[in-house]
């Protein structure tokens, strides 16, 4: 088994309040494998990976639970051990393509960013094995990108210079945080091809966010749904969104834009 | 980018321009005649009016102008009313000491206050950063003047590290005379400027520090120090540089009050003497001086603000 989740708890504290973002979530992923978590948003899909992940500073909110991955458990890690894993085996991809990458350094010291932390690689080899990541991202003219700065990258680029980086150490899980949320639906597609073919390719599992069921049952085999912190109902992909038991997913699979929608400017949240 | 170098270029020349009228108007409309102080109270108006005519005073406002700036670009800056001697030559020795005060004061922002900036950032709410926040909050309310008597006091009264006076650039003996000397006045021009530099960089890196690009160094497995020095920095002393760059102005300005305080014999000196004896042609020129300054360190901000930002970089 990849990773083992059992009981994850967020609670956040300020000074007088507690709030549990994560009440109860349960999930294990074998080598490989494609699974999904959807929810409305705020139903705690991002904080669920942002735990996983060790970037919830400890002085924020109380992680409790389990979380095996390949063996050890990342709630019971201390920094620096978990500072071996973040973007060694274990990587993640963000929601906000935008702003995820920082604006006054090049795209190829982003992509390189964790060759430097965890290998001691001459430049001209971590400059190839950049290119190479920034290849099987999808990303045209990895040469001539490598020397560019973000702003002059659409979101979409942008997007697959953070799955190059990503997997620049090609991590067993990358875990992707709404990867196309802001992005449009032609752009969103492609993307997911592109994980798809990741996933074929390298046997990179992913853990895939989303609050788009249609979307999740596009690439993943099996699905969890998410509400309120908790986990309302999982299965194989397929059955739930062709039969699902609770009307929380039955609401979110009515939710989805529709191209028709899509085109008469419905709103959609 | 040739483009807008020739555009600031040209807004540089204008801004020059403009200052230097403004002075001129300023003196003409302000009340005191400097022919009162060349000649005193009991001159005759024959006298006054001939001395008027010599001096060019009975010329109109833009005529006057203009025959300075003619001047200027002939590198002939006029003759001091007071002292008789070409400003050239009279503020020569003048525009070393001031520059080595302001230059020295630049200095010891620089290197109080990025150290010191870090250092409250990276152990936010530690002891150094509650100490240095309640000595900020002091130091940036204290007036430089104020700041100079106490430096005085206590450095030159008390420890008796140096005398108050005892500088001029005639007599200096090298170097060191004049950093030990000028050291002091310095320092009370930068506290109040490094305090709030500090102050400013801490608050500039913990708010780069929220950003999303910071959450994706750590994702990589960034340690804190890391991700503050080679990702948060550099875009968190984008504003600090432009900071820094606006208070080279302040600092000239301050330099005309410490040099009082000090008797440091610089040009802020020579222009307080020189706009109480009314000797415009000198004042003129110090002004001409500290606005040339002024919008060229502000050129150089905008040019290093290119550098450091990407994103106002034109291709
Ligand atoms: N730093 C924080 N402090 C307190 N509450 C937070 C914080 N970050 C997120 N939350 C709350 O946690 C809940 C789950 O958020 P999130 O995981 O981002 O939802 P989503 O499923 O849309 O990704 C939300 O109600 C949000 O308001
Ligand atoms: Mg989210």
């Amino acid at each position: 088994m990849l990773l083992n989740v059992e009981h994850l708890k967020i609670t956040f504290h300020d000074r007088d309040s507690r709030f549990d973002a994560v009440e109860d979530f349960s999930l294990s992923m074998e080598e490989g494998e494609v699974v999904g978590i959807v929810g409305e948003s705020g139903s705690g899909k991002s904080m669920t990976a942002h735990a996983l992940m060790g970037l919830i500073p400890r002085s924020q909110a109380d992680i409790s639970g389990k979380a095996l991955f390949q063996g050890s458990d990342l709630l019971a890690m201390s920094r620096a051990q978990l500072r071996q894993v973040q973007g060694k085996d274990l990587s993640i991809i963000f929601q906000e393509p935008m702003t995820s990458l920082n604006p006054t350094m090049k795209i190829g010291r982003q992509v390189e960013d964790a060759l430097r932390v965890h290998t001691r690689l001459a430049a001209g080899e971590r400059k190839a094995r950049a290119l190479e990541a920034m290849a099987l991202a999808g990303l045209p003219e990895p040469e001539e990108l490598y020397s560019c700065y973000p702003h002059e990258l659409s979101g979409g680029m942008r997007q697959r210079v953070m799955i190059a980086a990503a997997l620049v150490l090609r991590p067993r899980l990358l875990i992707a945080d709404e990867p196309t949320t802001a992005l449009d639906v032609t752009i969103q597609a492609q993307i997911l091809d592109t994980l798809k073919d990741i996933n074929g390719r390298e046997g990179t599992a992913i853990l895939f966010i989303s609050h788009d069921l249609g979307v999740v049952r596009a690439l993943c085999s099996r699905v969890v749904v998410m509400r309120r912190g908790l986990i309302v109902e999982e299965g194989p992909a397929d059955q739930v969104f062709y039969h699902p038991r609770e009307e929380y997913t039955r609401q979110l699979i009515a939710a989805r834009p529709t191209r028709k929608k899509l085109r008469g400017g419905g709103g959609h949240g | 980018m040739a483009k807008t170098i020739c555009k600031r270029l040209g807004l540089l020349v204008v801004t020059l321009l403009l200052v230097t009228f403004l002075a001129f108007l300023a003196f003409s409309i302000l009340p005191g005649d400097p022919t009162h102080s060349i000649l005193g109270l009991n001159a005759t108006q024959e006298q006054i009016d001939t001395l008027r005519a010599q001096l060019g005073l009975d010329l109109p406002l833009w005529q006057r102008y203009f025959n300075w700036l003619a001047g200027l670009f002939t590198g002939n800056l006029g003759t001091s009313y007071n002292y008789d001697m070409p400003v050239g030559q009279l503020l020569a020795g003048r525009v070393g000491v001031t520059a080595t005060l302001a230059g020295l004061a630049f200095v010891l922002i620089v290197v109080i206050s990025i150290p010191l900036g870090i250092l409250c950032a990276r152990y936010e709410g530690g002891v150094v950063d509650r100490v240095l926040t309640v000595l900020n909050q002091i130091t940036m309310s204290i007036p430089n003047f104020l700041l100079g008597f106490l430096l005085t006091f206590l450095f030159s009264l008390v420890l008796r590290w140096f005398v108050v006076g005892s500088f001029s650039a005639a007599t200096a003996q090298g170097i060191g005379d004049w950093l030990g000397y000028l050291f002091f006045p310095a320092l009370a021009i930068a506290l109040p400027k490094a305090a709030m530099t500090v102050k400013m960089l801490r608050s500039s890196i913990l708010g780069e520090m929220k950003e999303d690009y910071v959450r994706t160094a750590y994702s990589k497995g960034n340690s804190k120090g890391a991700v503050l020095w080679r990702y948060a920095l550099r875009n968190a002393m984008i504003p600090v540089i432009t900071f820094l760059a606006m208070t080279i102005a302040d600092i000239v300005a301050g330099s005309i009050v410490v040099e009082q305080v000090f008797a440091v014999q610089g040009i802020g000196q020579m222009l307080v003497t020189s706009i109480g004896n009314r000797d415009y042609p000198v004042v003129q020129a110090i002004v001409a001086f500290i606005a040339l300054i002024v919008v060229v360190c502000n050129f150089a901000a905008d040019a290093l603000y290119r550098v450091m930002d990407p994103r106002l970089r034109q291709r």
